[in-house]
């Protein structure tokens, strides 16, 4: 087994680890708070809103990302002959996607908070923007730290999907290496990668939990 | 002093006329208790002067403010907002099931309205929770969450939380429904308390010895209406309708059965 070689993958990898992780953050960055929009509109009492909301993220969450990748990417320059940049066009899709994942988990919180906590609220004479930012969001964010976290994770797995559009990431290069060197010791190496990622985000989350933990 | 003025009040749930005519009057410092059996409307009176429900016909004063400015198709129009308020905060509620926050202390729970609501200073604002909380025995919890106390004590804190309002009229839903009933006396004793204060309460209960000891009015209701009303002892100890007599003879033999079985044990 040649050591050298794997170190020098090992180095020549952290490019692509780079790209992952501006995928993983971008995606985070944008699709957290625009998942909490479309919670709100998927809670809206007008129909016009939540109707067209619940559309969309049933169609975000029932077709496979890997097609919605190539569509975002493929679908303008089919259809109008706009070619764009690879990465923006994963971007795009993992935004989209995950926002319609994040939506349902706040909405599963938000829908799980007792009545009782708005009621007291109004009784003591705090306005809806005190009763949401004061009472109901800090509890609701304990509630939907674990189902986050599962989602979290899966997109740090997830970025390799970008690799259907070509673009340079962790996943894409390890895949040409194990082409060229004829051996299975890339993958391996990017899965000592992802697995790393992710055991920093469980202890992250687990860290998290527990420093919620304060009350039930 | 009126501080609570029902005129007419009724309630419909779609089809379902919940309250019937409901016509009361609270003066300051009164203590009147609402009881009757289950179903009967009584918490959704409560419901309806907290604004948790919406009216359908009738007037209600709450200390000078009218709640009700006309009558819609649809159901009673309301006065604005900064009226609604108002009378918001001269009315306190506590909760059947407490209701407290439990991701804010204890003392957090009875600060937050206090200094968000009124702007009152910080440290000014805890004074006052700690002085609250020494009357309702509490004041060695101010740093426990909600979770952390039983029941007994959670529903003090929430009268606390309450009181640090300060409150015009109280409004109390089943105080001790929720809990054990060793636990019960603890509250009723902060009640009777509060009462001794010369502070305007309504409490809907199923605590008979409390209507009986501490109310100085008694609201038996029944199917909507308000069946009979009067001084403790005439409405629990000599009833004059029907209604009244049969639910209070049921809830006796129970008590007398209570006390048997306990006798067997």
């Amino acid at each position: 087994m040649d050591w050298s070689q794997i170190g020098n993958w090992f180095v020549m990898f952290l490019s692509g680890c780079g790209v992952a992780l501006e995928i993983f953050a971008v995606t985070l960055v944008c699709a957290i708070p625009l998942g909490v929009l479309l919670s709100f509109g998927r809670r809206s009492k007008y129909k016009v809103i939540s109707w067209p909301v619940s559309l969309y993220i049933s169609i975000m969450r029932g077709t496979p990302l890997l097609l919605q990748l190539l569509f975002v990417y493929f679908a303008p320059k089919y259809m109008f002959g706009l070619n764009y940049d690879r990465l923006l066009a994963a971007l795009i899709a993992f935004v989209l996607n995950y926002a319609a994942y994040f939506a349902e988990i706040f909405r599963g919180g938000m829908d799980s908070m007792e009545k009782g906590q708005y009621e007291a609220s109004a009784a003591l004479g705090l306005s809806k923007p005190q009763t949401f930012f004061r009472i109901i969001l800090p509890q609701v964010v304990k509630r939907v730290i674990p189902s986050t976290a599962n989602e979290v994770i899966t997109l740090v797995k997830d970025t390799s999907l970008a690799y259907a559009l070509s673009v340079e990431e962790l996943f894409s290069i390890a895949s040409k290496q194990t082409n060229f060197s004829g051996t299975i010791t890339p993958l391996i190496i990017a899965g000592v990668y992802y697995y790393f990622f992710n055991l920093l985000l469980s202890l992250l989350f687990r860290f998290i939990e527990k420093k919620l933990n304060y009350y039930k | 002093m009126v501080m609570l003025k029902v005129e007419n009040l009724s309630k419909k749930f779609k089809d379902l006329e919940v309250l019937k005519d409901i016509s009361l009057e609270v003066n300051q410092g009164e203590v009147v208790a609402i009881i009757g059996p289950s179903g009967s409307g009584k918490s959704t009176l409560l419901r309806c002067l907290n604004q948790f429900e919406q009216i359908t016909s009738g007037k209600v004063n709450i200390c000078g403010d009218d709640m009700i400015v006309g009558q819609g198709k649809n159901g009673a129009i309301y006065a604005p907002k900064q009226t609604l308020k108002k009378i918001r905060l001269n009315a306190g509620m506590v909760f059947q099931n407490f209701n407290l926050f439990p991701h804010l202390s204890v003392l957090k729970n009875i600060t937050e309205a206090p200094i968000r609501v009124l702007k009152k200073p910080k440290e000014q604002a805890q004074q006052e929770a700690r002085e609250l909380l020494k009357k309702v025995g509490l004041e060695s919890k101010e740093n426990s969450y909600p979770c952390e106390l039983s029941g007994g004590q959670q529903q003090r804190v929430s009268i606390a939380r309450a009181l640090a309002m300060n409150p015009k009229i109280l409004f109390f839903d089943e105080p001790t429904s929720a809990l054990d009933p060793e636990l019960t006396g603890e509250i009723l004793k902060i009640i009777q308390g509060l009462a001794k204060e010369g502070r305007t309460m309504v409490v809907v209960t199923h605590e008979m010895s409390f209507a009986r000891d501490v109310a100085d009015r008694v609201i038996f209701m029944d199917g909507g209406y308000i069946v009979e009303e009067g001084k403790p002892d005439d409405v629990i100890n000599h009833p004059q309708k029907e209604r009244t007599k049969a639910f209070l003879e049921r809830f006796t033999s129970l008590r007398s059965m209570a006390s048997e079985s306990d006798d067997v044990q």
